[in-house]
């Protein structure tokens, strides 16, 4: 392939990418309820675990098993809509570059999702914790380590697509996969007070290229599969 | 005379027309089965520039399972299928988001194939489609036969040489109708190939000479 149609491909894959998110954002945009959901429930999950168990150090190992439980909440709705209504299949049969299309939805799914718990971090661990000690740490955590939930939620949603009502389903195929991002997610934030939380942060980047690297061509797999009867 | 002379000139571009390009599809040995029951066994499909393929049958013969595999959403027991140009697929699902304006479907189709944006080129098609008015509404609030002519735009601006169309006129009217065959008409006048699942005969419902059939039994 020559440099200049090299460049025109890859303008195409960006403009694609930027296509698939405007598209992804203007349909949450217009079911706002329902993006709406994982994060009360995050933030409904805070309040009860400050009224009833977890007040003190275990907060940062609350927000990130309620990090985990939003995640898997909004991906179970990832891409049934696009299969029911036909959108799926179109995003299969021209996959020139399936790997784009699918970055562009995980992009719109980590802002809708991910970011805006990240965000809420903090407020929560000054409501389980009662202050905003190593608040960095925590957002530091929180921003590395939801792009990788939303990625293995997606891969777990690609799977269960086919199945029809599959929330549980697909709880228990991604809930082990979660672990290592809990372990140094809550890792980073328990060795925060000693100042060496920066070995669980690397981790968590490690955990995210990977992430980021693999998902996409897993979901593509996944979601062509998906619609073999 | 004259009739004679224009034939020749015809044919003489049919023949570099061959001689150019390759078949648009071309598939050997289809076989598939499925719940025990054969669907087809050992078929062959060649897709010329041009071409009209009807693909006949009864309910449950084999017909979308058959354009399905064509279009590479599902995989045969045994056979190949060699595509040499870009698809569009036309199935019992329309293939549009809800939430979105036909409009907005048809931006985010174009992007898909990689191809910039041009708003104009969308709304002549969905002009055409007689959906000028309804470009802005929500597909939620189309009718059935007006999410069926929302759909056809796709073929309209896509400009791929294949179309792989599965029952294209479901719930569409008697204008709806009349316009299929007349994309279709003008897609196989530019060059296209179609394979075709229809219930009614193309030969009873349009003017589409010549094509071939296929029955699935």
């Amino acid at each position: 392939m020559n440099p200049q149609a090299q460049v025109a491909c890859r303008q195409a894959d960006g403009s694609t990418m930027l296509a698939q998110l405007r598209r992804d954002l203007l349909l949450t945009v217009r079911a706002r309820s329902e993006a709406a959901n994982p994060l009360v429930f995050f933030v409904l999950g805070v309040l009860l675990l400050s009224l009833g168990v977890a007040r003190g150090d275990s907060g940062g190992g609350a927000i990130w098993v309620l990090a985990l439980f939003a995640n898997i909440l909004a991906a179970d709705g990832m891409f049934q809509r696009d299969a029911d209504d036909g959108t799926l299949e179109q995003l299969l049969i021209h996959r020139r570059a399936l790997f784009t299309p699918i970055f562009g939805k995980l992009a719109a799914h980590w802002l809708l999702v991910g970011l805006p718990i990240a965000v809420l971090g903090p407020f929560a661990a000054s409501v389980l914790q009662g202050s905003f000690a190593n608040v960095e740490t925590l957002l530091a955590s929180l921003l590395l380590g939801t792009p990788t939930l939303a990625c293995i939620g997606a891969i777990g949603a690609a799977l269960t697509v086919g199945t029809g009502r599959s929330g549980l389903l697909l709880a228990i195929l991604v809930m082990p996969l979660y672990v290592p991002v809990l372990i140094f997610g809550v890792g980073a934030s328990a060795v925060a007070a000693s100042g060496a939380a920066s070995f669980p942060l690397l981790m968590l980047a490690a955990l995210l290229v990977a992430a980021i690297t693999a998902a996409p061509f897993a979901i593509g797999k996944a979601l062509a599969i998906s619609q073999e009867y | 005379m004259g009739v004679a002379a224009v034939v020749v000139v015809k044919r003489e571009h049919l023949l570099t027309e061959a001689l150019e390009r390759t078949p648009l599809l071309a598939a050997t040995g289809l076989s598939c089965t499925v719940a025990g029951r054969c669907l087809f066994h050992s078929l062959d499909i060649t897709v010329e520039a041009g071409a009209l393929i009807e693909v006949r049958g009864v309910n449950g013969s084999g017909k979308s399972t058959l354009l399905r595999g064509l279009a590479g959403l599902q995989r045969f027991q045994a056979g190949q299928v060699t595509r040499h140009a870009a698809i569009d697929y036309l199935g019992h699902k329309a293939g549009l988001s809800e939430r979105l304006t036909p409009l907005e479907n048809a931006r985010w189709q174009l992007a898909q194939r990689g191809r910039a944006v041009d708003d104009r080129i969308v709304q002549q098609a969905l002009a055409k489609v007689d959906l000028a008015d309804a470009s802005w509404e929500l597909c939620t609030a189309l009718s059935a036969g007006q999410l069926r002519r929302a759909a056809l735009v796709r073929l309209i601006v896509g400009n791929a040489p294949l179309w792989l169309l599965d029952e294209p006129l479901t719930a569409l009217d008697q204008e709806g109708v009349r316009l299929v065959w007349q994309l279709i008409a003008e897609h196989r006048a530019r060059g296209g190939g179609v394979v075709c699942a229809t219930h009614g005969s193309v030969q009873a419902d349009g003017d589409c000479h010549p094509f071939r059939a296929i029955t699935l039994a």
